[in-house]
């Protein structure tokens, strides 16, 4: 598995099809395997042909030279995240849409809160008002992107074979197979996860945390980096209230105390309540997305 | 499990910087870790010696160098060290804190041969 998806030698596949390797430097690493003799600590082999068996040579090092009290090793400063290469790629898919004014959410969620049947309900409201494109996340199976597909809308299955999220290197895969119009608006819907997708920067504008009613309302605290991370709450399935013993209340006031300045919208994708104030902001997002997009093209044709 | 993703990130990391600074064996990776990222320690370290197997780190030391949480009230401007993501203002009890570290997760530096 590649470093930051597990594609080529993985399982990582978009529609089917296992995705290309990253870029590598073409240059070979010079890879020196340990010695029997790290282990067990014998200097039988001479550095030379030249000397005899008897002879001890401190000096067969890359450094090729021994001064006492210096060893052959020496300190390297990287100073460089681990999540470099991914923010590479989410920096460079984030361009991409952006010069395109194209509006993307990346929609997180533990598995079963209901993002698929949102993403449909949130596609038959808007669709023929605004292209819309889906990108979708599992580990295995196209069954959410058959439902997308239902809709006529394009849509990418990405199956991340044994891995539990998906990454900037995959998304860009898939915006280059999806076919993306100018001022528009993507769907990524993550795998079904609440720890590990917050940490993977895809190159979107914002993280959408969907919290279904049936979950429980201490999910916030006991999962925070995904709350942290995330842009807006959407707290689904409200029409079952009635039939729970759920405190709305109790489960915002723990998500503020995470991200005290995240919105929530309250809605149910089944029935339909709480739907417009969700699509408002999705509006409000798109317009944002196109000032942004003429002021950098504004730039552009300033600076000549 | 994001953990083994991370556990390869590194070794990616090692492996360029393997090429450009013209070493063949890493001994041992500095890394440092904030208090407040998504990183379990011993998974890392489980992964990283996983991975790493007939690798130019193989038998590499792993060493964190913990870094503390540190934030910034947005209600009363003082600062104080957190220790979570729902950590209270210790002086007016507010949830509002700006997070100013914590959040690290990188190489530090390499020993190498």
């Amino acid at each position: 598995m590649c470093t930051t998806c597990g594609c080529s030698v993985g399982q990582a596949r978009v529609n089917g099809k296992s995705i290309a390797a990253h870029l590598t430097t073409g240059q070979s690493l010079k890879y020196r395997p340990l010695e029997q003799a790290h282990t067990t600590h014998s200097h039988s082999t001479p550095a030379n042909p030249d000397q005899t068996p008897g002879t001890l040579h401190f000096g067969t090092g890359l450094a090729a030279a021994h001064a006492p009290g210096i060893s052959q090793s020496r300190m390297v400063k990287i100073e460089r995240d681990i999540l470099a290469k991914n923010n590479q790629y989410a920096d460079k898919n984030r361009h991409y849409l952006t010069e395109r004014g194209i509006f993307t959410l990346n929609l997180v969620s533990s598995p079963g809160s209901g993002k698929t049947t949102l993403l449909v309900k949130t596609i038959q409201m808007l669709g023929e008002k605004l292209p819309i494109a889906v990108i979708e996340g599992d580990q295995q199976t196209d069954y959410d992107a058959a439902r997308i597909r239902a809709t006529e809308v394009p849509v990418i299955q990405i199956n991340t074979g044994k891995g539990c999220h998906l990454d900037a290197h995959m998304v860009g895969h898939a915006i280059q197979q999806l076919p993306l119009q100018n001022d528009s608006l993507l769907f990524i819907e993550n795998v079904g996860n609440l720890v590990c997708p917050s940490g993977f920067d895809l190159g979107e504008a914002h993280k959408v945390v969907i919290l279904s009613v049936t979950e429980g309302e201490d999910k916030p605290l006991k999962y925070p980096d995904m709350f942290h991370a995330a842009d807006l709450m959407l707290l689904n399935k409200c029409d079952l209230l009635p039939h729970l013993n759920f405190d709305v209340n109790l489960t915002i006031d723990y998500a503020h105390r995470i991200n005290p300045t995240l919105p929530v919208i309250q809605l149910s994708a089944t029935h339909g309540s709480g739907m417009l104030a969700w699509i408002d902001w999705i509006a409000a997002g798109c317009r944002q997305t196109a000032i942004t997009k003429q002021s950098a093209h504004s730039i552009d044709s300033t600076l000549g | 499990m994001h953990e083994l993703s991370l556990a390869e990130s590194l070794l990616q990391l090692i492996e360029e910087a393997a090429i450009k600074q013209n070493f063949t064996r890493v001994k041992t990776v500095w890394l440092e870790l904030g208090q407040l990222t998504c990183v379990e320690q011993e998974s890392l370290r489980f992964y990283f010696d996983v991975i790493t197997q007939d690798s130019i780190a193989q038998q590499a030391k792993l060493e964190f160098i913990a870094i503390l949480g540190h934030g910034v009230c947005d209600h009363c401007h003082r600062s104080m060290f957190i220790a979570s993501h729902h950590t209270i203002c210790s002086h007016c009890g507010s949830y509002a804190l700006t997070i100013t570290q914590g959040e690290e997760m990188r190489i530090k530096e390499l020993e190498v041969e």
